[in-house]
């Protein structure tokens, strides 16, 4: 009997999560007199995994709710200008020769506006170090980072041979892990502990915007680790490390690889050329995997939560039916990403500490 | 915004936040947290070494009495089985010594018995050579008393001596 109340209660709390949704879009209920406006599954997923001058948090009826970021921009004329992006109102006004492309090839960034509104096309764009909602909620992360381990070292330093306790047991395993089983088996005993550092950091980064990004509101949902610059940064910095932690024994690998027959060295240099593409596409297999991987997994969430818009544009019965399979769907899909986390920053980080491992190359062979 | 062309608004601050705390946490949380945990992880694997050695000494102490015991046990049969072998010793060494005391002593007495024999013999000896000489002088003198007789045994000595 008390189970049977539970379903009922899910299912119930599953069908109405669809009204609000429903409500919130404005499609639900149009004025008579406005032409329906079409909703654009795309756009709307699209808008949701980019980055933006500000963090959108709900839409109800014509009202956006957004949290304003600061935007940081110089151009010579004007030098350096920093306001909050809620000056554009949701990108329909220009403010101080500012304004936000809604369309055109500069979507979603800031150009330089002529005096009746319009883009200036001839104006240099911007320097633009805006905080958008990627740098926030990358922001937000790192300093969840330094707010759970800061305290957490001090633990460490204060309790000296004691048992870890609380939160600090919950990430000992943890760190652990990345040590034992990914640092010391790919770079090795008397080697590793000076990549230590780096490869905590990305893992624990990577884990904590992984897990950021599932939760739908501010300062979550926002898809940090899908976006290309934070990815090909951190893969960056593992080709870095790498190259500066060569030796002699590993260029030798790459340009007179040994065990190769001569000819393929010699007069076209194959094995050379194919040996140092290498080199570049390890770090950007890694940048472009976790990319791809986050941003399909926030893809494919928001394709369950669109299925709903959809259908409740067809008949709003139909919205709140389809709302129980597509919720069913998205904690399926979130109960995933859950488990893509953490395969994600493992994965980076294992491969991160594979690469460094292979840039000591042993002599024996 | 374009989604696989990176912002360098965004490389800016990953490059500087990641950065800043990169090696803050390096410094401040790595740093002591994988020392602290070698520490730890040394302090138990002593522990368990000084346990195990502990251990190891505990039964060698017990092997060490053992044998101890057993080497208790193997001195006091020896000094039993010595004792008993003095003892022995001293018992034959006391029944010889008797033996020859006796021996001696009856040796002794014999002698003496046979001196004194011998002192007893020699004084009867005497004894009797002078009774003899008496009883003899006493027949001399009553048989001489008469002159016939004196004659007759000159006589008969001197024919004695003749045969001589």
């Amino acid at each position: 009997m008390k189970r049977w109340m539970y379903f009922t209660w899910i299912l119930l709390l599953m069908v109405t999560s669809g009204g609000p949704l429903l409500a919130f879009s404005g499609e639900g209920q149009n004025e008579p007199n406005e032409a329906p406006k079409k909703f654009d599954a795309g756009k709307f997923i699209m808008e949701h995994v980019m980055d933006s001058h500000e963090w959108h948090i709900m839409k109800i009826g014509q009202t956006e709710i957004s949290i304003p970021l600061p935007v940081i921009l110089y151009t010579k004329e004007k030098g350096l200008s920093v306001f909050l992006s809620s000056k554009f109102h949701h990108g329909t006004k220009p403010y101080n020769g500012y304004m936000l492309a809604e369309e055109g090839p500069h979507e979603g960034k800031i150009v330089q506006a002529n005096t009746n509104g319009t883009i200036n096309e001839t104006a240099p764009m911007p320097f633009d170090i805006s905080i958008t909602k990627t740098v926030a909620a990358m922001l937000v992360s790192l300093l969840l980072l330094l707010l759970v381990f800061l305290p957490m070292a001090k633990k460490y330093s204060k309790n000296t041979d004691k048992a870890p306790t609380g939160f600090q047991a919950l990430i000992e395993p943890v760190i652990l892990f990345v040590r034992d089983d990914i640092a010391i088996p790919s770079i090795g005993l008397h080697r590793y502990e000076k990549f230590m550092p780096f490869l905590l950091t990305a893992f624990f980064f990577i884990l904590t915007n992984n897990l950021m990004g599932l939760i739908p509101i501010p300062p979550g949902g926002a898809n940090v680790t899908g976006n290309i610059a934070i990815t090909a940064l951190l893969a960056v910095f593992t080709f870095a490390i790498t190259t500066f932690s060569t030796n002699k024994n590993y260029w030798k690998h790459i340009f007179d690889a040994p065990g190769v027959p001569w000819w393929l060295k010699f007069p076209i240099p194959l094995m050379p050329f194919i040996e140092l593409l290498g080199v570049f596409t390890k770090p950007l297999v890694l940048c472009i995997r976790l990319f791809a991987n986050i941003l399909a997994g926030h893809f494919i969430a928001l394709s369950f939560i669109v299925m709903i818009f959809i259908f409740g544009q067809i008949h709003w019965i139909a919205g709140y039916g389809s709302s129980v399979v597509a919720i069913l769907f998205y904690v399926f899909m979130t109960m995933l990403e859950l488990l893509v986390a953490f395969i994600q920053a493992y994965v980076f980080t294992l491969l991160s500490a594979i690469y460094f491992g292979m840039a000591k190359v042993e002599e024996h062979h | 915004m374009g989604l696989v062309s990176p912002d360098y608004g965004t490389i800016f601050w990953m490059v500087l936040a990641f950065s800043v705390v990169f090696f803050i946490l390096k410094k401040f949380a790595w740093g002591p947290v994988l020392k602290m945990l070698k520490e730890r992880e040394q302090s138990i694997d002593n522990a368990l070494l000084s346990a195990s050695e502990a251990r190891e000494g505990l039964s060698r102490l017990q092997a060490e009495h053992d044998r101890m015991m057993q080497e208790a046990h193997g001195e006091r049969e020896l000094l039993i089985a010595e004792a008993r072998q003095i003892r022995e010793q001293l018992i034959n060494k006391a029944r010889e010594e008797a033996a020859i005391e006796n021996e001696r002593l009856l040796e002794h007495a014999r002698r003496q018995i046979e001196s004194e024999k011998l002192s007893a013999m020699s004084e009867i000896r005497q004894q009797v050579a002078t009774l003899s000489v008496d009883i003899a002088e006493k027949i001399l003198k009553k048989e001489l008393a008469d002159r016939s007789k004196q004659e007759s045994l000159i006589k008969e000595q001197l024919s004695d001596l003749k045969l001589n």
